[in-house]
């Protein structure tokens, strides 16, 4: 729904004016559009968090009434809420999409991956999702990644050309002027795309509550079974978590993000409307991932050294 | 929202209608090493209050362990190990931040390493462009520069901020004396047909003396300078109207993208989806598209899920003409009675971004709008020194920062505006065609007055308001 309004006939640029969600969406349109138009095998990621949802809702009307022309590719660490899975297969199966599954767990079983100590499986998710790109030839691979999210990603592209390793070379990427975009790159070579490179938190979620997309519940606020470590609430589950110094007990919380269970923290919360939601986080004194990743607080540059290595 | 929500409920959905609403300002910085930049960002974001604790907390301990006592605010835009170790600069990193008035999209560029190009990328969708000096130094050749390439990329405003003002006891004269050199350069760039755009000239230029490291002027007024009556910078940033008028440009519609599901509930639809890259477009249109120059009629505007009967820049919509026509990735739909010329020879202002240097005889790819074709570098008659707009004929090549004068020849005919009158339509790539690397940036048409000097005598006095 494109809600065109005179927000500026007193500045003077009279009634032809675009308020910022619908500049964002006309901009995340057309990146899309473009990778349609000069790409021969792109993929959605898609995890069921919300950024992936905003992307393929994005993509649904970029592309209507035809079908979108993307796959998508979920990444699977093993370690899932399931309330996102059962979102996963529900939204895939409405919409006639078809889903790739890279699972780390596959690879950890027939021996190609090992566990870390710390039973976190984010930083696991490169090989597998490189062996994906490579197997099915996968040319640009469209990710949720914002820039407003943490230092690293201030400085990537739109269009984030990687090497046939999936690494990122500060000295490859290539100037982004205007609204042109090369997506020019050698065999085996493939091209990281950020149609969200613009929005921030508080704009997907105001587009969320524009376009009345659904979320999977957990993040609304609910009461659950969570522990505290690293001064993050995790939830219990098969991944290993609680150990026996660690005590559980039921709050009521919600998600902020959503990613691997063993470092994915909630945050307390009351807030089971949208509106709540947005009010909470036009207030809040944390970041995104200062609040519930405990991966990128490993060390500063952590998300750089992942995002060189082939990550998201 | 349905009907049996709380007053209070409803008058959350309220508060969150208006907040998504408002308008966004696109907006590029630049400066020379040590005029303060960073403090100036990092001042902007922290007094908006858009720097959160988790951020502030690591900028503090980084400080800490550098030896300074005060967090330094510079710090919130540091830079990439991986730009540290191989001593390169990214060429610009992006920063959000918002007030109840607008939503802010920066482009940080760094001043030192390659700052043409970082200056150009920046600058090349910026509605703004801040250019700081350092009050202790005046104009000096990089301000030249940097006002230069706001003129040259078509930035429609720029703000001098005149930083350090306490270090030259917050002194009127000082800030006077630098606002009036900047402001007679600045007249002397003598763009032609400049507010074309719906940017009347004397709108271009505001100049505000700041201390970014004390806060005077940034986002609260300076108690330190009663004799300054005008907005502070951020102020400044919240009202500077935003966008140009669409209705007084010709329509450009770049197709990206045919739509055609083919299924039993859409057997013959055939919808032609693209950004809207200037003007208006409405159902009734006569349109013309080029190569071709077939001629139809919109029949209909599919603003993502929305039948519209009138659409604009930049929104992306889908078009349904009158008739079956051939058309595909890379064609330009327009109005019939502004229709661009399509031409093979582009002459064009250029800037050469890659440490390769760009020669007469190379064999390039061209990408405008939605289309790429193969190009041949004719001729490259100048090269222009940004600081005095002097220019140097048949320099043979331009290197890396270079901005010169090209000649190109196309294998297909183009459909080509001059960047002066549209920034989205008269800009174009050129692409290493072995690598795909990005060799250049070019706007096509004149930039400045090809007799700069000439032209300034009779200009000089009109138009430029500071």
């Amino acid at each position: 729904m494109t809600t065109v309004t005179a927000i500026n006939a007193e500045e003077g640029a009279g009634l032809y004016a675009l308020a910022h969600l619908d500049a964002l969406e006309s901009e995340a349109v057309h990146i899309f559009r473009e990778v349609a138009g000069e790409f021969e095998r792109p993929v959605i990621l898609f995890s069921g968090g919300k950024d992936s949802i905003v992307m393929l809702h994005l993509a649904l009307k970029a592309f209507a009434p035809a079908a979108v022309p993307f796959s998508l590719l979920h990444v699977d660490t093993g370690h899932n809420f399931p309330e996102v899975i059962d979102y996963r297969d529900n939204t895939v199966a409405r919409h006639g999409l078809r889903l790739h599954v890279a699972s780390v767990q596959e690879f950890i079983d027939d021996g190609r991956l090992r566990e870390r100590p710390d039973g976190t499986r984010n930083p696991l998710q490169t090989v597998p999702l490189l062996d994906a790109i490579e197997k099915n030839r996968f040319d640009a691979v469209f990710g949720g990644g914002r820039r407003d999210e943490e230092k690293a990603r201030a400085k990537e592209r739109v269009f984030s050309l990687r090497d046939e390793f999936g690494g990122w070379d500060p000295r490859r990427q290539r100037p982004e002027l205007w609204q042109l975009y090369n997506g020019r790159h050698s065999p085996g070579e493939h091209v990281r795309v950020f149609p969200l490179s613009n929005w921030t938190e508080l704009d997907v979620w105001q587009y969320i509550a524009r376009e009345k997309i659904d979320l999977p519940q957990i993040y609304y606020a609910h009461e659950r079974e969570v522990f505290r470590r690293s001064g993050m609430w995790l939830a219990p589950g098969e991944w290993g978590g609680p150990k026996d110094d660690e005590t559980v007990e039921r709050r009521m919380v919600r998600y902020r993000t959503v990613g691997d269970m063993s470092c994915t923290g909630a945050v307390e919360s009351d807030a089971v409307t949208i509106e709540q939601v947005i009010d909470e986080i036009a207030t809040s004194r944390l970041t995104e991932r200062g609040a519930t990743r405990a991966d990128d607080k490993l060390s500063e540059a952590a998300m750089e050294d992942r995002k060189r290595e082939g990550y998201f | 929202m349905t009907s049996n929500l709380t007053s209070e409920e409803q008058a959350a959905a309220a508060a969150v209608e208006r907040s998504a609403a408002t308008s966004q300002l696109r907006f590029a910085t630049a400066g020379s090493v040590d005029d303060g930049k960073s403090t100036l960002v990092g001042r902007l974001l922290h007094d908006s209050k858009s720097v959160l604790a988790d951020q502030l907390e690591a900028v503090a301990h980084a400080s800490r362990s550098r030896g300074q006592e005060a967090p330094d605010l510079a710090l919130l835009t540091d830079g990439l190990r991986a730009e540290r170790e191989q001593g390169i600069t990214i060429d610009v990193a992006y920063r959000y931040f918002a007030t109840p008035k607008r939503r802010f999209i920066l482009a940080d560029t760094p001043g030192h390493v390659q700052y043409t190009r970082n200056m150009v990328t920046g600058a090349s969708t910026a509605e703004l462009a801040v250019v700081l000096v350092d009050a202790r130094n005046g104009v000096v050749e990089q301000t030249r520069r940097h006002a230069a390439v706001a003129a040259l990329l078509r930035v429609p405003h720029v703000v001098l901020a005149v930083n350090k003002m306490d270090l030259v006891d917050y002194a009127e004269p000082v800030f006077a004396a630098i606002a009036e050199e900047f402001t007679t350069y600045a007249a002397s760039l003598g763009v032609p047909g400049w507010g074309s755009e719906g940017n009347p000239q004397e709108n271009w230029c505001t100049a505000i003396p700041i201390s970014a490291l004390a806060g005077d002027n940034v986002v609260t007024p300076s108690a330190n300078m009663d004799w300054y009556g005008g907005p502070t910078v951020l102020e400044h940033l919240e009202t500077v109207p935003v966008g140009t008028d669409p209705s007084q440009d010709p329509a450009r519609f770049p197709v990206q993208y045919v739509i055609r599901p083919q299924t039993t509930e859409h057997p013959d639809y055939r919808g032609y989806a693209g950004q809207i890259a200037s003007g208006v477009l409405r159902v009734g249109d006569a349109v013309t598209v080029l190569p071709s120059g077939r001629t139809s009629t919109i029949t209909g505007i599919d603003a993502l899920g929305a039948m519209v009967d009138v659409a604009w820049a930049p929104q992306s919509v889908t078009v349904t003409l009158a008739d079956d026509l051939d058309i595909s990735r890379g064609d330009l739909i327009a109005p019939s009675d502004h229709a661009p010329e399509t031409t093979r020879d582009v002459e064009a202002t250029v800037c050469h971004l890659h440490d390769r240097p760009l020669r007469v005889g190379d064999r390039v790819l061209l990408k405008h709008t939605t289309r790429t074709m193969k190009a041949i570098i004719k001729d490259i008659p100048s090269r222009l020194t940004l600081a005095d707009l002097s220019h140097h004929p048949a320099p043979g090549e331009l290197a890396a920062n270079d901005i010169g004068r090209v000649v190109l020849r196309t294998s297909e005919p183009l459909a080509l505006d001059a960047y002066e009158d549209s920034r989205r339509t008269g800009s174009f790539l050129l692409i290493d065609p072995a690598d795909g690397t990005t060799l250049t940036a070019g706007m096509a048409g004149d930039s400045f007055a090809p007799s700069a000097d000439g032209a300034e005598a009779a200009r000089g006095d009109e138009g430029w308001n500071f």
